[in-house]
């Protein structure tokens, strides 16, 4: 054929009153290599009906041709390709210029499909045919796999797609109301007028329902009445998907803006208004999927909508008043109508005939009459789903044929068609009746919401329960209970299950309707039961000669419309924490690697050579994550004696101890070190993958089993920048900069503690510790200065040899010197003594977490053993977790951390072994991974280098102070060219006129104030909880949390805000400390009238004016990083700071410059207001 | 996905909470038999219907909090406490 051939729009009527073609605009796509012209607004399936093609697809399992049926989102036969993406629905989208459009699962062409052969043997395609055949012999089931792929119903997913963008939203409505039509509308529009906020979500592209076939200009009116209303939001193209606990609803947005396909948005509903209207149920009879056997709502939507005359003679089988409507639109759109047959009065059609498409009709009465349309309307289905997922459990109605809302709690209402039977304007008033009354609940809803919240300043009364207007119900319809005709025909044809199929299932003793489900797999097509459901439940109630009633229904789950899995991935928020030196190991060759959160520095090239460095000059890693948690009050050491196994009521100012931390079961949870830094206030260190956790822990046994003890717990991880200077000369290198401590082995020996002035930094913690097996210094150095210090000590050190050391050589080095690492060396089982703890245990305290369990295990000398081996032959390295064995092959243990050491040239081991092959000297049998076995010893000491600890100190005196740079402190966000200082800050200078702009404001003073909730600090700061207080000092003071305050002052000043307000806590009987968390956080400003919809793309909270207003404080979620939110307008414009820890302020910026892209965000230099 | 009514920050989603589930009573430790103690680690009601649970606001107020949850309906009943 040619181009003009297909161009002609053959089956197009004239113009039709309520079509929403726009018929000046034409738009070229093609259909299986071959070019189409429809109009703006068809769909593909419109566009080609009127070009007069009637076959979209093949069926799944016979192959045989597929018309039109529903003519809308739900018509199994119109699926098909466009573009490289499959499933396409071809009756919902909408024709776009240039659009390559082709049938799925047809070959060689949808008009000669080869596997239409399936059809000669279909009555051998039985339910449970695949499960039956093709499972013996077993050797040929790849085959059968490999033959049957080709058999299956599908597109053609392309292999190297174009990039394209998701992502998610959360919204927040009064009222969600599921469904545009008549009482849809009706119910959003009562539901405003009473104030409530209204999201309304009709799935096809026009609001209207079936007033868009039926009373277009009615339609009309209430669309523009609608969409006048200031506080409806309309979405069309938009599936209401699920209903989850408490009103959590996915709605599933169709190319919501250009190049984005779908998007998912999670809302939160006070109330859930279903008007999801009646999808009609096709009727069962021999025949029923010809080509030109459809519904009537799929012919009234072609005519109406469209344009398109569906056929040329027509037969009607009509049982409701509706299907009689048809018949007028038929012939108004020039369609012959050979017959009407009236079901009501007995007459029914037994089976259509036809070679690939309808041809003729056969009635009860035995007349065949020639037609090449036939139209069905024999009843409704309706769509339950959201009610069932809210717990809703419909009725049969024999009267009604159909199911009915049996009834839900207060909060999600049924409306209109779906609930009951009444005339368009009985339907608009039970939508309105309905709309009010979801309105009152949801009102009052919000009412406790802000009641519940210390944001909104003011008296908690109760809030009063609304009086819920009453609804008036809808009547019960009457309509004659018509499923199937005397002849088996398709009921889910989605999956090629006819009605004699399920019967069949049925005889074989699978009489429950959710068996034949499962052995049939009816309903479980791409249609998920929409149109088949109930004809499935009325067969196998025939055919098991139980009632509908009785047989009940299938369960339905989300997702109710099929959603892309780029859409349900969204955007992906994976906080990434970097440490201030980032930026160094990124630009010195350093191999990135990822641990938990962090990404650290594995090595920069040569590990071996690094740990050399350590072992024979000195060497430097950055170990930032190292979890730091500050302890402030007279009752530190009686919750260190409670979480640790070893004593700590004696340990001196200056002095430093290792513990390890167990639970209550036992096991080793986490071990460190702590400092006694002064009077009542200790520094505490976890392991890098246990600051979160440990920080949960202690606030557990605060706050739940000592509330009465004088504590304050704040993590402090991500304000100290934390580096290890390990090896001989790193005393040396250190007394280069260090000012105020003496570093003499005699003056600050092993584990002890100090503060000073590191290359002129304030406030920097040094201790002399040694996890590498040197003498060596970790140095907490306030955050921003982090790099500068780094630099320094390169610079300072390079006479000496100095260079960074990776994770990798630290634990090389550490396993050297015979440290565990908590999690690789031990296990969820690993119980402490089973870890060579014992030395650290004290059983004779009172108490402390896990005793009783590490009491019964020094009694039973239970569990495993955790000691150092080295493989006979130096040179194997067993790869961790490789089995030991005992002689009788059985597995006796494992390795936990093996290493080649550069420092002894060979192999060594971490084992946990069983205690028989604990003993020093036994030769243990390791299988590797390949089985091969080799002997190992276990050894004597846990150290394989230095057992006697002589390395720790060295006879190396401290030197003068070097000349250094001037401190520079940075904040946590890279920046740009243009650059100021303020104070020795290094800030943006980056101007901006943007209507929403981002600037970092950590440069601030930032301080901390813990003490009681509602206690005296919190009158003397004059600001609760949720609120924030403007001081006339000029700070501000944020009520972050249960007494907690955090303080904002202008760059600098932390040291005199500091001592303001230790004068103010201290005149206060009540625990009250405070601490500078300055370098501690990242302090964002964002601006902006469109700010709370950016926000709204990367956090669930409801950032309304009512429930956030100006001056609210509060913490939640954002992208993943626990964020306090400050709302803290400038000029009557809305602006929030945002603060996070420090670590993770470049990913929360980063993040919120690209949820922020789509309102032209604007970075802008920081500012002092 | 439920909402909990935290006693401090108010509503909010559950998935800003950690469930810690009952907690039952720590045995003394000087006095504690295995078996007393295997109870209170291991052991639980895991009661059909209202129960009364443990919960922590850790990306909220960091607030540990008793809240008497329906877990037939997965629903929030009461949190207990009203601190303001």
């Amino acid at each position: 054929m040619t181009r003009s051939e297909h161009n002609k729009q053959s089956q197009r009527t004239p113009t039709q009153h309520n079509e929403v073609i726009n018929r000046s605009k034409h738009v070229t796509f093609t259909w299986n290599g071959k070019t189409y012209t429809g109009y703006e607004g068809d769909t593909i399936v419109s566009a080609l009906a009127a070009a007069g093609e009637r076959v979209f697809s093949r069926s799944m399992k016979l192959h045989s041709p597929r018309g039109v049926l529903t003519g809308s989102l739900h018509d199994p036969g119109t699926i098909v390709q466009v573009n490289d993406e499959p499933n396409v629905r071809g009756a919902h989208r909408l024709i776009e210029e240039g659009m390559n459009v082709s049938s799925q699962n047809t070959w060689p062409s949808l008009k000669y499909d080869i596997r239409a052969i399936n059809q000669l043997g279909s009555r051998f395609l039985g339910p449970g045919f695949y499960y039956k055949t093709f499972i013996k012999p077993d050797f040929l089931r790849p085959m059968y796999q490999k033959v049957l792929r080709g058999f299956v119903h599908g597109g053609v997913v392309a292999e190297n797609p174009p990039k394209e963008i998701y992502e998610k939203r959360y919204a927040h409505a009064d009222v969600l109301v599921a469904g545009g039509g008549p009482a849809g509308m009706a119910a959003a529009l009562a539901a405003a007028e009473m104030g409530a906020s209204v999201m309304l979500v009709e799935e096809e592209h026009q609001l209207g329902g079936h007033l868009r076939w039926s009373d277009g200009s009615l339609a009309r009116q209430l669309r523009s009445q609608v969409k006048s209303t200031a506080n409806i939001r309309v979405f069309t193209d938009a599936t209401v998907a699920a209903r989850y606990d408490d009103n959590w609803i996915t709605v599933v947005q169709r190319t919501p803006k250009p190049g984005m396909h779908e998007r998912i948005i999670k809302t939160r509903a006070r109330s859930l208004v279903v008007a999801a209207g009646l999808i009609e149920r096709p009727y069962v009879f021999q025949g029923n999927d010809l080509p030109g056997v459809m519904l009537s709502t799929a012919a009234r939507r072609l005519i109406n909508l469209y344009s398109v005359r569906p056929g040329d003679r027509a037969v009607v089988l009509t049982a409701n008043p509706e299907g009689d409507a048809t018949v007028d639109d038929l012939r108004r759109a020039g369609v012959d109508i050979a017959a009407v047959v009236d079901a009501r009065s007995g007459d029914t059609v037994v089976r259509a005939h036809g070679k690939g498409k309808l041809q003729s009709v056969e009635l009860s009465s035995g007349q065949r009459i020639t037609a090449d349309l036939l139209i069905t309307a024999i009843g409704w289905t309706a769509p339950t789903y959201l009610l069932n997922m809210a717990g809703d459990k419909p009725y049969y109605e024999p009267g009604a044929a159909r199911f009915l809302p049996g009834g839900t709690d207060e909060g999600v209402y049924a409306a209109g068609g779906i609930a009951g039977d009444g005339s368009v304007q009985q339907l608009r008033q039970h939508g309105a009746d309905v709309g009010a009354r979801a309105a009152a609940y949801a009102l009052t809803q919000r009412g406790k919401l802000i009641a519940s919240t210390p944001t909104v300043p003011g008296q908690l009364d109760a809030v009063a329960e609304a009086e819920l207007p009453d609804i008036t119900p809808l009547e019960i319809p009457d309509h004659p209970e018509i499923y199937r005709s005397t002849t088996h025909g398709y009921v889910d044809f989605s999956e090629d299950i006819t009605s004699s199929d399920l019967q069949s299932a049925v005889n074989e003793g699978y009489d429950s309707a959710e068996l034949v489900k499962r052995f049939t797999t009816v309903t479980m097509g791409p249609l998920q039961g929409k149109i088949e459901m109930v004809n499935f439940i009325a067969v196998v109630a025939e055919a098991t000669g139980k009632t509908i009633a009785e047989t009940g229904t299938t369960t339905w789950r989300p997702m109710y419309a099929p959603v892309t899995l780029g859409a349900l991935a969204g955007r992906i928020y994976d906080p990434v924490r970097y440490s201030p030196i980032q930026s160094w190991h990124d630009a010195h060759g350093a191999v990135p690697m990822v641990a938990g959160q962090w990404i650290r520095p594995e090595h920069y090239g040569d590990s071996q050579a690094e740990v050399r460095r350590v072992r024979e000059k000195v060497g430097i890693i950055d170990v930032t994550p190292l979890g730091k948690i500050d302890l402030r009050g007279p009752d530190v050491p009686k919750l260190l004696n409670l979480l640790y196994t070893n004593k700590w009521s004696k340990l001196d100012i200056g002095k430093v101890r290792y513990g390890v931390m167990v639970s209550e079961d036992g096991v080793v949870m986490d071990d460190g070190v702590t400092a006694h830094l002064g009077e009542d206030h200790y520094l505490l260190t976890t392991t890098s993958g246990g600051a979160g956790s440990v920080w949960d822990w202690i606030e557990e046994w605060l706050q739940v089993h000592h509330p009465d003890w004088q504590v304050n717990a704040t993590p402090v991880t991500t304000a100290y920048t934390s580096i290890n200077i390990a090896g001989p000369k790193s005393r040396t290198l250190l007394s280069r900069l260090v000012e105020d401590v003496d570093l003499s082995s005699e003056a600050f020996p092993f584990m002890r503690v100090r503060t000073g002035k590191v290359a002129g930094v304030d406030d920097c913690i040094l201790w002399r510790i040694g996890f590498t097996g040197e003498l060596s210094y970790e140095i907490h150095v306030p955050a921003a200065y982090g790099l500068h210090v780094w630099e320094t000590l390169l610079e300072a050190g390079k006479d000496l040899g100095v260079g960074p050391f990776g994770i990798e050589a630290q634990r090389v080095l550490r396993l050297e010197s015979g440290h565990i690492i908590v999690g690789q060396d031990t296990d969820g089982l690993t119980q402490a003594y089973s870890a060579g703890l014992g030395w650290a245990i004290k059983l004779d305290k009172d108490d402390f977490i896990g005793k009783p369990e590490l009491v019964w295990q020094q009694q039973r000398q239970s569990g495993p053993r955790l000691v150092a081996v080295q493989p006979v032959d130096p040179n194997v390295v067993p790869t961790e977790a490789t089995q030991i064995l005992y002689a009788d092959g059985t597995i006796a243990g494992r390795i936990t951390s093996s290493r080649y050491s550069p420092t002894l040239n060979r192999s060594i081991c971490l084992a946990q072994v069983d205690l028989s092959l604990s003993e020093p000297g036994t030769i243990l049998t390791i299988r590797q991974v390949d089985g091969t076995l080799v002997q190992a010893k276990v050894m004597s000491e846990m150290a394989a280098v230095d057992p006697e600890g002589a390395r720790l100190d060295n006879d190396t005196v401290p030197e003068q102070l070097t000349t250094f740079a001037e401190p520079i402190a940075r904040g946590p966000v890279g920046l740009g060219a243009a650059t100021t200082m303020i104070d020795d800050w290094e800030v943006s200078a980056q101007p901006s006129s943007g209507a929403l702009t981002l600037q970092d404001q950590s440069a601030l003073a930032k301080l901390e104030v813990r003490s009681k909730a509602n206690g005296a600090v919190g009158k003397q700061l004059e600001t609760n909880f949720g609120r924030v207080h403007q001081r006339e000092q000029g700070s501000l003071v944020v009520g972050s949390g249960p007494g907690q305050w955090h303080i904002f002052a202008d760059v600098g000043t932390q040291a005199s805000v500091l001592a303001e307000l230790q004068e103010l806590t201290e005149a206060s009987e009540e625990l009250a400390t405070v601490v500078d968390l300055t370098h501690g956080r990242a302090l964002f400003r964002l601006s902006g009238t469109e700010t709370p919809e950016l926000l709204s793309k990367i956090c669930a909270l409801e950032f309304a004016d009512d429930v956030i207003p100006d001056g609210s404080a509060l913490r939640s979620s954002v992208a993943g990083v626990v964020t306090d939110i400050v709302r803290n307008d400038i000029n009557g414009v809305r602006s929030y700071l945002v603060h996070c820890e420090r670590s993770a302020g470049q990913y929360l910026w980063n993040t919120l410059l690209d949820a922020g892209a789509e309102y032209r965000i604007e970075e802008a230099g920081f500012s002092a207001a | 996905m439920m909402q909990i009514n935290c006693p401090w920050c108010g509503l909010r989603n559950a998935t800003e909470f950690r469930q810690h589930g009952e907690e039952p009573p720590r045995p003394d430790v000087s006095t504690t038999t295995m078996e007393q103690w295997h109870d209170y680690l291991y052991f639980r009601d895991n009661h059909w219907g209202v129960a009364k649970e443990m919960w922590f606001h850790s990306a909220g107020c960091r607030q540990y909090f008793t809240l008497h949850r329906d877990t037939v309906a997965n629903k929030a009943i009461r949190s207990e406490g009203d601190p303001r």
